[in-house]
């Protein structure tokens, strides 16, 4: 294994487990902005009682979700230097206010959140819950900026790097960098608002955060459809599972409108990508496969169950369901992105994303005829769906980002005059302007060995499956104590606690008495 | 504004930055590294781990912050620092890790074992960051072998110098210090009479390990006093961090903690200049050329980015201040343990 591909695994892998914990934070901080204005407003305590439970969740979230965060801001300089002098720029910048617009609004008012309801007056209070909600909306915006600017670039220009040097004539003056004979070159801003509202950021933002609320509203539901079906905490359950319930049917169905006209983007910047996801190989009308296997090296679909033109429909909205749709066949080898990835996550997406919709759907249903408590298979859907979800938010990014392959910065394409086609060179296939882009193969730090990429791969791997195994342990406690702080439950609970430990103690003395009475 | 101009005053951002940063986590990494040998009972850490609880999240957050920084306004610099200390920053990461979770999951279960668990993950996090932070300290002060490119030549061992080790150590000491001044601030009782003697005993080490680092710096790394003789307003700085120093013991002995806690404050940022100092007008020194090193004028970003980072902090740093000053006040005095705490 080389550098490169290290690089790329610790990266997916450090990302795909940070990114279990920002949904969870923007979908609950903004049910708990929720929750804290009812509160606020009629001062009835079960939504005080409920704003209580999800805060402790989503304080130990947040935690893991800060920790995890430092490490893929670090990243793109330990492993991915290269990238880093190329992009800087621009990239760095999104960043950089990242932390100053967001992540200090959200921290500090965390703080106030967390341990300060009794410092703080009410007003106060309800205050920094919003800003806690909004700040980690700011840093989803920002991060989606510096990423949606990879795929869609804009705003910039690619120039030679100027360094002060002397010049023949022996004065100071700025000149291009020339590094064995290879002039560098780098992306620099020209126009801000045009790089921060490049052509697929609004787009691929409302898809994430509709994501997060889908994520957070699924997590709501799975916890109180668990209390439902074990019959515990009664008020609280049903209050957040009808809540939750109108929030995820809406975050779901906002999913699938935004998910159609944001692959409808997709194709129009990174027509590769869409192909991939697609599995359309052939230029000309389009096939929406619905089952089947991507077989590379053949150029086809096999076990192919297909809608005739569908692709070319949900491309163009067309109703025809004949309109060309550009296919891999229009690109070098070279410029493809992976098949199998993009295309299975991307099915794992969108296939999660109809079954959400379907099951809020359901849910919905029996609710309202007040069945919903009987239908104990359909509660314990609820309560595993909540994976599920995740599962589609993670393999919506999988497609996203291994689909943007083989680069890190997207060289732009250009369409013919009609738009049913790309300007394609003699030979047929479509050239992309190297010097407008970056390849992934030539953004990694070549200062990092193969050994030092391996170890920290291996460190990263154990230190995130240990921490992964502590979260579930400690939520699913939190979950088991549950929102309602009884006092007489909680004593009679810690002397039984206590009591155990006696007895425990008391086995262990006499085991011990027992070993020793053995041993001589 | 002339193009040197702006890289002169982003290296200053990034100064104010690193001071911010290390006098905020630097009292928190202090809590953690004498943590497990202040606090004797259950309750006493838990008040040793309140007392940051609810600060340090924003205090890190100055260093994500200085990163971004770096990364958009010199993303030469960020790309060279950053992938040469690959395996320290690897692991300095993995200690803000652990200090994260220690102080969110111990009070999560009662057992003993759990908690000692996360206590002494606790204390080796915070021990360990404030050793990588000295270690890369001391290691960029002597340069680094690196190509034209700027990316680093050498191995790991290359750069653990006896100096950069030394560095490493002194950190651990100084926020030591720091961190048991704060706490002495923090809390009451029997916890802070320990914490008396923990103050004056972390300050003899700092002042040791001061000394010895500063004659090393004086007498081995040359560019520790480069700008010295040129500008000789400097020697300002030197001579308000030893009365800092000096400070320190005379309001540890009159019982006026916040007195020596500034004073710790103006040591660390007296200490963060000097570094600075020492560096400029590199960020990163190439100790085989000197034509080969990051510096601030051949790793900046374009005029009109480093524009745009001004307006961004003009804009956000109020902000940031004022809900800073918010927090801090809302959190002042002793603290105290109620159903909201860790």
């Amino acid at each position: 294994m080389d550098v490169v591909l290290l690089s790329r695994l610790q990266f997916a892998f450090t990302i795909m487990f940070h990114y279990i914990f920002p949904p969870l934070t923007i979908g609950l901080g903004v049910i708990l902005a929720y929750l804290e204005t009812r509160f606020y407003l009629t001062k009835k305590p079960v939504f005080a009682l409920a704003s209580q439970f999800w805060t402790k969740i989503f304080v130990l979230n947040f935690a893991i979700g800060v920790s995890t965060g430092i490490v893929m801001e670090f990243q793109f300089g330990t492993n991915w230097a290269t990238y880093s002098r190329f992009v800087g720029d621009v990239f760095g910048s999104a960043l950089a206010a990242e932390g100053i617009f967001a992540f200090f609004l959200e921290s500090g008012f965390l703080a106030i959140v967390a341990f300060g309801r009794k410092k703080v007056s009410a007003g106060l209070y309800l205050f920094s819950m919003y800003m806690v909600a909004l700040g980690s909306i700011f840093s989803s915006i920002w991060i989606v900026v510096a990423n949606s600017w990879q795929q869609t670039p804009a705003g910039h220009h690619i120039v030679d790097i100027l360094r002060p040097g002397t010049a023949p004539d022996g004065s100071l003056e700025m000149m291009p960098w020339i590094v064995d004979g290879v002039v560098q070159r780098r992306a620099e801003i020209v126009d801000f608002m045009t790089m921060v509202l490049n052509p697929s950021t609004v787009q691929r933002l409302s898809h994430v955060l509709l994501g997060c609320a889908a994520v957070g509203g699924f997590f709501v539901l799975s916890i109180s459809a668990y209390y439902i079906l074990k019959d515990k905490h009664h008020e609280f359950a049903r209050h957040s599972f009808n809540g939750a319930l109108l929030f995820s049917l809406a975050a779901s169905l906002g999913l699938g409108i935004n998910g159609h006209t944001q692959a409808q983007n997709v194709y129009r910047y990174q027509p590769a990508k869409l192909a991939a996801f697609e599995g359309h190989f052939e230029t000309g009308t389009a096939d929406l496969n619905l089952i089947g296997w991507p077989n590379a090296r053949e150029e086809r679909i096999d076990f192919d169950i297909s809608i005739p033109g569908g692709l070319s429909f949900m491309v163009f909205d067309d109703f025809t369901f004949s309109k060309q749709v550009v296919g891999l066949d229009r690109f070098r080898p070279e410029d493809r992105p992976p098949l199998i990835i993009p295309f299975l996550s991307w099915r794992v997406m969108v296939g999660l994303g109809g079954l959400m919709i379907g099951l809020c759907s359901l849910g919905l249903f029996y609710n309202t005829k007040k069945q919903l408590a009987e239908k104990r298979f359909l509660l314990w859907t609820f309560v595993f769906a909540i994976g599920f979800v995740m599962i589609a938010n993670q393999s919506g990014w999988v497609a996203a980002e291994v689909g943007r392959q083989p680069w890190t910065v997207h060289p732009p394409v250009v369409w013919n005059e009609s738009g049913n086609d790309l300007v394609v060179a003699a030979d047929g296939l479509y050239q992309y302007d190297e010097s407008l882009g970056l390849r992934t193969s030539n953004s990694f730090s070549t200062a990092v060995s193969v050994e030092e990429a391996k170890t920290s791969l291996i460190l990263f791997s154990i230190l995130y499956l240990a921490l992964l195994a502590v979260w579930i342990m400690v939520l699913d406690r939190k979950i088991r104590i549950g929102p309602e702080p009884l006092p007489e439950v909680s004593a009679s609970e810690g002397s039984g606690v206590a009591a155990a430990a006696a007895a425990r103690q008391h086995a262990r003395l006499s085991d011990k008495e027992q070993d020793k009475g053995g041993a001589s | 504004m002339s193009p040197e101009t702006l890289c002169i005053i982003w290296f200053i951002i990034l100064i104010v930055l690193l001071i911010g940063y290390a006098i905020l986590d630097g009292f928190d990494l202090g809590v953690g590294i004498i943590h497990p040998f202040v606090a004797k009972t259950d309750r006493e850490r838990r008040l040793v781990m309140n007392s940051i609880g609810p600060l340090w999240d924003g205090n890190e957050v100055w260093l994500v912050t200085f990163g971004g920084a770096l990364f958009a306004m010199f993303p030469n610099a960020y790309a060279s620092i950053f992938s040469a200390f690959y395996i320290p920053f690897v692991l300095l990461l993995f200690a803000l890790i652990f200090r994260a979770v220690s102080l969110e999951f111990r009070s999560k279960r009662k057992s003993p074992f759990w908690r000692n668990f996360w206590d002494i993950l606790f204390f080796f996090g915070s021990t360990l960051a404030a050793f990588l932070f000295g270690v890369a300290v001391g290691a960029v002060m002597q340069g680094l072998e690196l190509s034209e490119l700027g990316d680093y030549q050498g191995t790991l061992f290359d750069m653990l110098s006896g100096f950069s080790i030394a560095v490493g150590f002194f950190t651990v000491a100084l926020l030591a210090m720091h961190g048991a001044i704060y706490l002495y601030l923090k809390t009451e009782g029997e916890l802070q009479q320990r914490l008396f003697t923990w103050m004056k005993g972390t300050y003899y080490l700092y002042l040791t390990l001061f000394v010895l680092v500063t004659l090393w710096s004086i007498f081995f790394v040359p560019a520790s006093l480069q700008h010295f003789g040129d500008y000789p307003i400097l020697w300002l700085v030197p001579i308000l961090n030893i009365i800092a120093i000096t400070n320190i013991p005379r309001a540890i002995a009159k019982h006026k903690p916040m007195y020596a806690f500034l004073s710790s404050c103006c040591t660390i940022s007296a200490l963060v200049f000097l570094f600075s100092a020492a560096l400029f007008p590199d960020l990163l020194p190439a100790s085989n050329n000197a034509d080969f090193s990051v510096t601030i004028y051949n790793a900046a970003s374009s005029t009109l980015t480093q524009k745009i980072g001004l307006i961004i902090v003009a804009i956000g740093m109020p902000m940031v201040l004022s809900y800073t000053i918010l927090v801090y006040w809302t959190f002042r005095g002793k603290v105290q343990l109620d159903e909201g705490s860790y």
